[in-house]
């Protein structure tokens, strides 16, 4: 029978739950590196033993861990993350210039066919790739050294690169997303990258058709149809069918079109996943009842998945990393809250139950499904 | 030798149990103390200073004999006791929390 494990990220440590393809029994592992913020872990789909996790530290900066046995143990790896050349600045909150400056890895997203390749996105915003299991790593500076570099601004938590999708059929094609950027675009393994935000329409930024400037909050992809991307913007749903050229909003008829993450059914390309904060300056669920919002047209319409979810006074937040799929039958739904818990749903988000509910604030939620 | 003292964290990732003790060649200096403890605890390089400038993390400070050390030059002598061993050249992590 399948297993499932759940890899976790928190703001106090990294927590590993396994469970077998019934996904009501969980075995709960963790915290390991206890009292560091775990921003991401991910498991390599070439061999999913190989797990990376980046470990950080407002004293003590950046460390990556990487795992070879399924989370078992952990050993510390490559954390030099040097920008090429002289780093040059970036627009920051008050409008002037300020150095780009390395914080974190907020994302580590390993090659789809190499377990020793694996990209990082890090705040300030750029791209890292390591191709011997994450010992040294370099910069795909022609991201970061593209000529809209210096107008790209920080959002709230920070200039970060959170999203990386690489194109299973062609992995030369990697999206990424910078908030608040914008996503991007390289069609030459992440070499040169440009902007393909056209369509997106920030109202909060000046010029609502500009290159960049939108903060666009996390990208799903199925991998059966890669032009196909949903976006979750920091207001509005949005989609493009033709890898990015153009979008447009899917928001539909969603209680409120703000939130953090999105994410798509493993088997029905068309099933979209979101859950919907109230707004940006209150980040948490509308009238207090979470919901996770289903749409099985590719957007527009959506149906609130409520049984088993808090439906009265809960005041929490779901990060951008933080909802994943398992590619079980009936596809398992996943998500964690910045209160602690982590919901599954076995049925494609029609019942929800916590598998655990007093974590540290969860900032990452990632599924293996293993043989 | 020269006595260590590292916060628990950094001690929990390097895998080092209680001080640490160190040879250090040449003058002993916060350059030098540095060096000799990257060198034998690699986990650390980037932790305590910055992996090219070398500067000191804003979060950390450096004593010893009771002293803050931070902004001492890198390469500004440690006192004779820290010399001798018998005052450790201590890492402290900013509190925080609640």
């Amino acid at each position: 029978m399948s297993r499932v494990r759940v890899l976790v990220g928190t703001r106090k440590g990294a927590f590993v739950f396994t469970a077998d393809g019934k996904r009501d029994d969980w075995k709960v592992s963790g915290p390991h590196f206890a009292g560091w913020a775990i921003y991401h872990l991910k498991g390599s789909p070439a061999d999913p033993s190989r797990i990376y996790a980046s470990q950080t530290s407002g004293w003590f900066g950046q460390v990556v861990q990487r795992s070879d046995d399924g989370g078992e143990t952990w050993q510390p790896v490559g954390n030099r993350f040097v920008y090429d050349g002289t780093p040059g600045t970036h627009q920051w909150y008050d409008g002037t210039q300020h150095p780009w400056e390395f914080a974190r890895v907020w994302h580590l997203e390993p090659s789809p066919s190499d377990p020793d390749t694996v990209y990082a996105g890090v705040e300030d915003a750029a791209l890292f790739r390591s191709n011997d299991g994450g010992r040294t790593w370099s910069e795909l500076s022609g991201l970061r050294t593209h000529t809209s570099g210096p107008s790209w601004q920080p959002g709230a938590g920070g200039m970060c690169l959170h999203t990386i999708l690489i194109d299973p059929a062609n992995p030369d094609r990697i999206f990424v997303a910078i908030s608040a950027a914008g996503a991007f675009r390289s069609d030459d393994g992440g070499s040169s990258w440009r902007p393909i935000n056209r369509g997106l329409g920030s109202a909060s930024i000046p010029s609502q058709e500009a290159e960049v400037g939108h903060c666009v909050h996390r990208i799903a992809m199925h991998p059966s149809r890669p032009d196909v991307l949903f976006m979750q913007k920091h207001w509005d749903v949005m989609r493009t069918d033709d890898a990015g050229e153009s979008w447009h909003e899917i928001s539909g008829d969603l209680p409120s079109d703000f939130g953090f993450p999105i994410d798509v059914h493993a088997h029905e390309p068309d099933t979209v996943y979101v859950i919907p904060i109230k707004s940006d300056t209150e980040h948490y669920p509308p009238d207090a009842r979470l919901r996770v919002y289903r749409s099985r047209t590719g957007g527009g319409n959506w149906e609130a998945m409520t049984e088993g979810l808090p439906q009265r006074d809960c005041y929490v937040n779901v990060l951008r990393d933080s909802m994943a799929v398992d590619s079980l039958d009936p596809c398992g739904i996943y998500f964690g809250t910045t209160g602690g818990q982590v919901y599954a749903s076995r049925d494609e988000g029609r019942t929800w139950s916590a598998i655990v509910r007093d974590l540290p604030s969860v900032l990452s939620v990632e599924v293996q499904t293993l043989p | 030798m020269i006595r260590i003292v590292l916060p628990t964290h950094l001690r929990t990732l390097a895998g080092i149990d209680g001080e640490v003790q160190l040879e250090v060649r040449g003058q002993v200096t916060q350059r030098s103390v540095l060096d000799a403890l990257e060198a034998a605890y690699p986990v650390l390089r980037g932790t305590i200073r910055d992996h090219v400038t070398h500067r000191r993390r804003a979060f950390l400070r450096f004593f010893a004999c009771d002293e803050d050390l931070s902004l001492e030059a890198p390469d500004a002598p440690l006192p004779e006791l820290v010399v001798t061993g018998a005052q450790p050249f201590v890492v402290v992590a900013a509190l925080a929390g609640g």
